[in-house]
């Protein structure tokens, strides 16, 4: 009897050693497989790929923004020069024209960008512009979500978002661009 | 009945558990060897310029990298010092480009393809030329979403 009870209590139990060594191994697959690294960036639509150049002259110029990036990065918008910290608040006052100026966009319906660059321009440059003419536009739809459902864009429901962005739509042109300036090639 | 019963409660088998940290060793072993670990190993320079209007990017199974950068000094002497495109862990050149989204456009199940984004992460000091070349290559093999990868900057 005595040596039964023994063996009921020896079956019974779980040899607890190996317990230690199945967490750690869970723990480190789990630190590698996982990457901390989140990859954050500007989203962008590319147009589809044609042949043909589209062809933004046969719009009304006062609807175009055109913005133009030379190869030593210097900027020129409609014809002046401008420093990259205006690009915002004039794209924002071009799109939403408030004093309905005749030289502005129409509506921010018919606003177009239209964006050229050297094949010589650094891409940092490149990019600082499109993120300014990108906060404009952001920015415009904020205060646009604000005013009609007082809240911020980011809040906002998917149809509340579809109604601004149709009504704020970026649109944006990119010509082939230039090859005046030097490339990196040393 | 009870004849059988008690014959089974009393030869319950012991069972060693000295092999199992072997077992274990060998599941991990067979993960460590199975499991890709993580992004390419970078042969070209990388450093992303600053921006504010960031989009985060969700669904890493849906997202392709494309890196331009010069070459690191390790690989100078094989790919020179002009900013180069790299795939996967190949430095590639822009006709690769259909080859190398075709590839990991199969391994996404067919509703999750429109969702594909490429990621581009491009040195910030790269001149517009070979980031122009690969952005036709993009338009002409139909993939669209495209995320310019950038650091976050403090307004």
């Amino acid at each position: 009897m005595a040596r039964k009870s023994s063996k009921e209590r020896l079956s019974n139990e779980i040899n607890a050693g190996s317990m230690a060594d199945i967490a750690f191994l869970l723990l480190i697959f789990f630190l590698v497989t996982t990457t901390i690294v989140e990859d954050k960036g500007i989203l962008v639509k590319l147009p589809p790929w044609s042949e043909e150049e589209p062809d933004i002259t046969r719009l009304k110029e006062r609807n175009v923004f055109s913005v133009l990036v030379n190869a030593s990065n210097q900027l020129l918008v409609r014809g002046q020069p401008m420093r990259i910290g205006e690009l915002k608040e004039r794209t924002k006052e071009f799109i939403s024209n408030p004093q309905r100026r005749e030289d502005l966009a129409e509506t921010p319906k018919k606003a177009i960008i239209s964006l050229k660059n050297d094949r010589g321009t650094n891409y940092k440059t490149y990019l600082e512009v499109y993120n300014e003419l990108q906060a404009a536009y952001n920015e415009l739809r904020n205060e646009e979500a604000l005013k009609r459902f007082g809240k911020e864009y980011e809040f906002c429901n998917n149809q509340q978002r579809a109604a601004i962005r149709a009504d704020i739509p970026l649109i944006l042109s990119e010509a082939e661009p230039t090859a005046f300036g030097e490339e990196s090639t040393e | 009945m009870s004849k059988f019963a008690k014959k089974r409660g009393k030869s319950s088998p012991k069972i060693s558990t000295a092999s199992l940290p072997d077992i274990i060793f060998m599941l991990l072993f067979f993960f460590m060897v199975v499991t890709v670990l993580r992004d390419a190993e970078l042969k070209v320079a990388v450093n992303t310029p600053q921006a504010t209007e960031l989009t985060k990017l969700e669904k890493k199974s849906l997202v392709n990298y494309l890196y331009i950068g010069r070459p690191v000094k390790r690989f100078q002497s094989l790919y020179g010092t002009k900013p180069r495109l790299q795939l996967g862990d190949k430095i590639s050149n822009v006709h690769d480009i259909p080859l190398f989204l075709e590839k990991h456009r199969v391994k996404v199940s067919e509703n999750q393809r429109p969702g594909i984004t490429s990621s581009l992460r491009i040195d910030g000091q790269v001149t517009m030329g070979i980031v122009q070349d690969v952005k036709t290559e993009l338009r002409k093999s139909g993939q669209l979403k495209v995320n310019y990868s950038a650091k976050p900057r403090a307004n």
